[in-house]
């Protein structure tokens, strides 16, 4: 891949010729990276062999992100090729005066004389979202077509970019496709989790630089660590995941700490797969604990259909009654301002938006947890009344 | 600007019929009143008189001759004109003909054919001056009424350009003398004649400063006596032509100004006599060069009175005295034929006490300045007048304009000499021929000293653009691109689809079509439309543009009309309307908003214009136009159906019922039946592309080509496709080279590229995701399975997810970790995610064929 790309680009620079691909695979799976090292290469390369360097000052780099529809794509372009100068002062009047404009100045160019460009266009696939694709469809014609030679390459992690594309786009695409996978096994996993590890050759401490690589040598041979690392590899191949989960276990190292252990690196895996919608119920109160156990049981009895504020209070009121606890004995206004927190904390999602005219109590709510959820959270959740535990596992006991 | 945009005008005939054709129930008449309603002012124009006629942008006015006026049978007024065309207006290519800078001051005498020389009176704006020049001369320079004023050096007739020939030279130098004062309006009356004096003054000097020196040359050669004769021979010569045309040309100043009051009258015939008296005086003389000083003179001598006198016109007792005066500078020439200097210093001493006090300044400066060279020193003076007059200018009027052209008709003669001066060497025959050129190029040679100057001085209207006419650059590269150097990359460059080819192969029945459509269109001078639809690459625009550049061609070659050709993309347009914008700009050159733009091209299509050439308009990417109201596209096809419109459109687009499924009917009545429709390439046409393409190239073998365009027909019969796939593949053999030495493109490396063009990416993608992201997959197959729909919330897919963890004996994810994956995957379009906040109720879809999930993970 890493050479096709670099052909692609070469070819580009060195014969004129004008050229386009995408480069498509999953988030984090390096297609930015991929392309900056081959234009660092290809940079290296020109610099020894023919100080073509001024080739590679003109590499418009637009983000599908920030450049959220062809106008401002069109700004940034002008402004990346410098072209304002010639403009001088004048304000770009209307888009369409842009757009004539840079059609124009690349029209103007020929394949032996001018010099070429690179467009990259970064989350293509949001690129292709833009009113009739005229970006798109001019950036290709010009590829296709005797101007001045362009290289357009699309990143993007859609698979079925292609599709996106109208027909007449399409058509001028030239259906060069680079996949980037992460196709690599877990062994292979191991050591680029070495690697991002080790400390460089010119670490300036070298007797540290030396421990830790040791360190780190040991920690991938430790069993605990590679059950953490296979479980996040089995979770994503994403390598970012896995700089995260790095990152999460060097911040514990300090002085008295200097060496990375296994236990850290447990820690942050841990850290970094906990349920946050659990965390959330840890530190509920006790009678919105109660809620979503009777939301639970509602949900149990209806299959999963919505429900609304009066009928979780019914149910919390059967609970009530037939233990007879003064203790949880609310005021109905309480209850309601318990559930309307667990509104604001999104467990509870209501079906649609509420309406001036529907009474509060009646309006359809879904529950955003599931049992399973719940039942986890209550295993951990500190001082909680054993009445309510048995309640929570099962609503037919006290019948 | 167009003055009928600020008042509204009134034409009406002046004068009686001069005759009338019984027949055609025409009356011709000699001249038309323009009266403006606001300002009161009337205008006459007069036939041989030059004109503004309204063009296409109401910034570039046509430059005419008026030739004839009548009315006819339908009580309209029609003029017929002899048309001066612009640089503007002759075709892009020809203008490198040229081989010559061209002033935007500048016009060609049109011997175009086809043009309509018949035009509606009203359309006439204004009358303004176009001074005849010779080739190789200086354009001349004038302050005033800048825009009023046009050279013309050549004559174009559609081809090439030429010289002028001496008779039309005559003939529009003859216009000119005659419009002597054309602007009758009552209040301009006095104005004007204020300046003629001074025009008459400047004009003297101009000669006064020039003919010095002639005199010197002459006196100069004649210091050889055998020339000597010669020289008085010539100058008869000379004088006879002076006596024939001078007097001519007062008398039809005469002709032309019978409503001048008397005074003006009078005053002018008192010139007349005065050119007659100097002309009768002057032959009898032995040098003409003298001649020509009295003439200088006798003017110079009314001038200053005039301006004194109100009614400006001389005393018979003045005019003795001038002639006393001449009759003293004829003398003077002869006393001092030894010394030149003191000669000029003498009459320019003289010409000091004539001219006013302004001029005296100037003319102590101009003996200085004789002596070193003739132009020069004419040139400086002429510099001097100009100033002076737009000196006068602010404190008078316009319309100096006539004046000048008075001026340089006097010129004219004076130059004659100048230019005769200038090759006394060869008298003997080339005086004889030298004589039919000089008198146009001398009198352009010195009318380029007058009135060029202030064009200098005054910044040039034209050259202020906007920055948006600085057309932009991508920078050169340093180093020249490599050229192909090996088979491979030469057949690669070739086969890129910008590679233009010289022929289009198997298209030869389409491109006939619509050559023959646009070309009986184009001679028949009608207006036409024609659809043409075709599936993406399938070479609808490049058999358009060939079929374009053929008819150019031919209209280069004159085998058919000359045609203007505009073409716009609704790709390259942000919105349907910005067409009107490029139309318009393309064919005058204008910039204006949308809104404007419509209504001008609307006029401009329905309003019969006089010279307007047909029009090719190239629509591509039609269906980009619709609007919802579609009006864009109704006025488009509307366009050629009006009469003089001469419009012929082609229009491209993909689909090929496009009028009957989104255009309305009355929309789609105008587009008309004439239809072509484009079929994808076949294998066999497929394979003819590449092989013309690669003829006398050795790359790829017979088979490899034959897979390529079968496998491209069998799906889509894109002609770019099947280029794109040649192209990777001789990429893929180059690769392939590098290692073993496979001389051509065969079969396998075809294969490998079709594979990678064509390959989908999903099983690779599911068979490289990690094992959570498998497993739920598996577990989306599950509940699909159990639901029987298609569609699951993420909680159902939990759960399943869970129980498949267990099985499998894999740590079960938590929800959150759930919910990473399904983001991830849907990022990926493998799965289909509802976007929103539902959380766990998120619905999900798979983005592929069950069957290819089961198959990519069952292959583990």
């Amino acid at each position: 891949q890493h050479r096709h790309l670099l052909e692609l680009l070469k070819r580009t620079t060195v014969h004129g010729e004008s050229n386009s691909a995408l480069i498509i695979g999953p988030r984090g799976s390096g297609k930015t990276t991929l392309l900056n090292h081959v234009l660092k290469y290809l940079r290296e390369m020109k610099q020894v062999q023919e100080n073509l360097l001024e080739f590679f000052m003109k590499n418009p780099f637009l983000s599908g992100l920030l450049q959220t529809n062809d106008k401002v794509a069109l700004k940034e372009i002008t402004r990346q090729l410098q072209l304002e100068n010639v403009v001088g002062d004048k304000v770009f009047g209307s888009f369409a005066e842009n757009l004539a404009f840079l059609l124009e100045a690349l029209r103007k160019g020929n394949r032996t004389s001018t010099c070429p460009i690179l467009f990259v266009l970064d989350e293509f696939d949001l690129f292709v979202h833009h009113k009739n694709q005229t970006l798109l469809y001019n950036l290709f014609d010009i590829s296709q077509s005797a101007q001045t030679p362009v290289t357009v390459i699309g990143l993007t992690c859609r698979q079925d970019i292609l599709e996106l594309l109208e027909k007449r786009v399409k058509s001028r695409f030239s259906h060069r496709q680079i996949y980037l996978m992460n196709s690599f096994d877990f062994k292979q996993y191991i050591k680029i989790f070495k690697k991002q590890l080790s400390l460089p050759a010119e670490f300036p401490d070298e007797a540290f630089a030396q421990k830790w690589n040791n360190n780190v040598q040991l920690l991938s041979e430790d069993k605990t660590v590679q059950d953490v690392l296979q479980k996040l590899f089995h979770h994503s191949k994403d390598l970012r995941s896995l700089h995260l989960l790095l990152m999460l276990a060097v911040s514990a190292v300090t002085v008295h700490h200097p060496l990375l252990t296994a236990a850290d690196l447990q820690e942050a895996s841990r850290q970094h797969s906990t349920d946050s919608k659990a965390n959330i119920v840890h530190g509920l109160s006790v009678l919105e604990i109660c809620l979503i156990i009777a939301m639970k049981h509602l949900n149990e009895v209806y299959d999963g259909e919505p429900f609304n504020f009066q009928m979780v209070y019914n149910e919390f009121q059967k609970f009530i009654q037939r233990k007879a606890h003064s203790m949880y004995n609310f005021e109905k206004p309480i209850v309601m301002k318990a559930f309307e927190h667990l509104l604001q904390l999104e467990l509870v999602q209501p079906l649609e938006r509420p309406s001036a005219r529907a009474q509060r109590e009646y309006l359809l709510m879904k529950l955003l947890l599931d049992s399973s959820q719940i039942m986890d959270a209550l295993q951990v959740y500190p001082n909680c009344p054993t009445d309510v535990k048995q309640w929570a596992a099962s609503s037919l006991s006290w019948l | 600007m167009n003055t009928r945009q600020q008042s509204k005008l009134i034409y009406s005939w002046y004068g009686k019929p001069l005759g009338s054709d019984r027949k055609l129930r025409t009356s011709q008449y000699k001249g038309i009143l323009i009266t403006s309603e606001n300002s009161k002012t009337e205008t006459c124009i007069q036939l041989g008189d030059f004109i503004l006629v309204e063009g296409v942008n109401a910034d570039q006015p046509y430059v005419a001759q008026l030739v004839d006026l009548y009315e006819d049978g339908a009580q309209h007024k029609r003029a017929v004109v002899q048309w001066f065309c612009r640089l503007e207006e002759i075709p892009q290519n020809k203008r490198k003909l040229l081989k010559r800078e061209i002033s935007a001051q500048e016009v060609f005498f049109d011997q175009v054919l086809g043009y309509d020389t018949d035009i509606a009176a009203e359309t006439i704006i204004k009358s303004i001056m176009v001074l005849p020049l010779h080739l190789g001369e200086e354009l001349p320079i004038m302050t005033l009424n800048k825009e009023q004023t046009f050279y013309v050096k050549q004559s174009w007739d559609g081809k090439c350009f030429k010289v002028l020939s001496p008779d039309t030279f005559s003939k529009l130098k003859e216009a000119n003398k005659k419009r002597g004062v054309i602007t009758n309006s009552s209040k301009a009356f006095i104005p004007s004649d204020n300046l003629t004096p001074v025009k008459r003054e400047t004009e003297s000097v101009v000669q006064s400063a020039t003919k010095p020196k002639n005199v010197d040359m002459e006196i100069e050669s004649k210091h050889s006596v055998s020339k000597s004769s010669l020289a008085k021979e010539r100058h008869s010569q000379r004088v006879a032509n002076n006596d024939t045309k001078t007097p001519t040309a007062r008398k039809k100043l005469e002709l032309n100004s019978p409503t001048r009051s008397k005074g003006r009258l009078l005053g002018c015939e008192v010139l007349g006599l005065l050119d007659d008296d100097c002309d009768t005086v002057a032959p009898l003389e032995a040098s003409a060069t003298k001649r020509k000083v009295k003439f200088t003179n006798e003017i110079l001598g009314s001038p200053p009175k005039i301006p004194c006198s109100n009614d400006k016109f001389k005393s018979i007792s003045e005019t003795a005295e001038d002639c006393q005066r001449f009759s003293d500078i004829q003398l003077s020439p002869f006393t001092k034929v030894k010394d030149f200097s003191e000669k000029d210093k003498n009459l320019f001493e003289k010409d000091s006490i004539l001219s006013l006090a302004g001029y005296q300044k100037w003319s102590s400066q101009s003996p200085v300045l004789t002596p070193r060279s003739r132009r020069t020193c004419a040139q400086k003076t002429s510099a001097l007048i100009a100033e002076q007059i737009s000196l006068l200018k602010s404190h008078g009027k316009l319309a100096a304009e006539e004046d000048l052209s008075d001026s340089d008709s006097s010129y004219s003669a004076s130059s004659e000499e100048e230019e005769n001066d200038d090759v006394p060497c060869t008298p003997e025959k080339k005086t004889t021929s030298s004589r039919i050129f000089s008198t146009p190029k001398s009198s352009r040679k010195s009318a380029v000293h007058t009135p060029a100057k202030p064009l200098k001085k005054t910044p040039v209207q034209g050259t202020p653009r906007t920055p948006r006419n600085a057309t932009p650059e991508i920078p050169r590269r340093i180093q020249a691109a490599q050229e192909p150097a090996s088979v491979l990359e030469e057949a690669r460059l070739r086969l890129h689809v910008s590679a233009v080819p010289e022929s289009l192969p198997c298209r030869e029945e389409e491109f006939q079509d619509i050559y023959n459509f646009v070309e009986s269109k184009l001679i028949d001078g009608t207006g036409g439309c024609m659809y043409i639809s075709g599936v993406p690459g399938t070479g609808k625009t490049a058999t358009v543009h060939e079929v374009i550049r053929c008819l150019q061609q031919a209209a280069e070659n004159d085998e058919v009309p000359p045609f203007q050709f505009v073409e716009i993309n609704g790709m390259k347009l942000t919105d349907p309307h910005q067409a009107y914008v490029q139309i318009l700009e393309f064919l005058t050159g204008q910039k204006v908003t949308a809104a404007h733009a419509a209504v001008l091209l609307a006029k401009l299509f329905s309003t019969p214009g006089p010279k307007r050439k047909t029009t090719v308009l190239i629509v591509d990417e039609l269906d980009l136009l619709w609007t919802r109201k579609q009006n864009v596209m109704y006025n488009l096809f509307d366009w050629p159906t009006q009469k003089h419109s001469k419009l012929i459109i082609l229009a491209i687009a993909n689909t090929m019922d496009l009028p009957e499924r989104i255009m309305m009917n009355r929309v789609a009545s105008r587009l008309g039946l004439t239809r072509m429709s484009f079929q994808p390439y076949t294998y066999k046409q497929l394979q003819q592309i590449i092989s013309s393409r690669l003829k006398g190239v050795k790359a790829f073998e017979e088979d490899a080509v034959q897979l390529v365009s079968r496998k491209v027909a069998a799906l889509s019969g894109d002609a770019r496709r099947c280029l794109d796939i040649c192209r990777r593949a001789t990429e893929i053999c180059e690769f392939a080279r590098e290692k073993r030495t496979p001389e051509i493109v065969r079969m396998a490396h075809v294969t490998e590229a079709i594979d990678e063009m064509f390959s989908s990416p999903y099983v690779n993608a599911i068979r490289n995701a990690s094992l959570h992201e498998q497993i739920f997959l598996k577990a989306i197959l599950a509940e699909f399975r159990r639901a029987g729909v298609e569609e699951a919330t993420v909680q159902e897919i939990y759960h399943h997810h869970v129980a498949l963890c267990r099985m499998e004996g894999v740590q079960s994810p938590t929800v959150s970790e759930i919910m990473a994956i399904c983001s991830r995957l849907g990022a990926c379009r493998l799965l289909l995610v509802e976007a929103s906040n539902k959380y766990l109720h998120v619905r999900v879809r798979l983005n592929l064929s069950q069957d290819d999930v089961m198959y990519a993970l069952k292959e583990e």
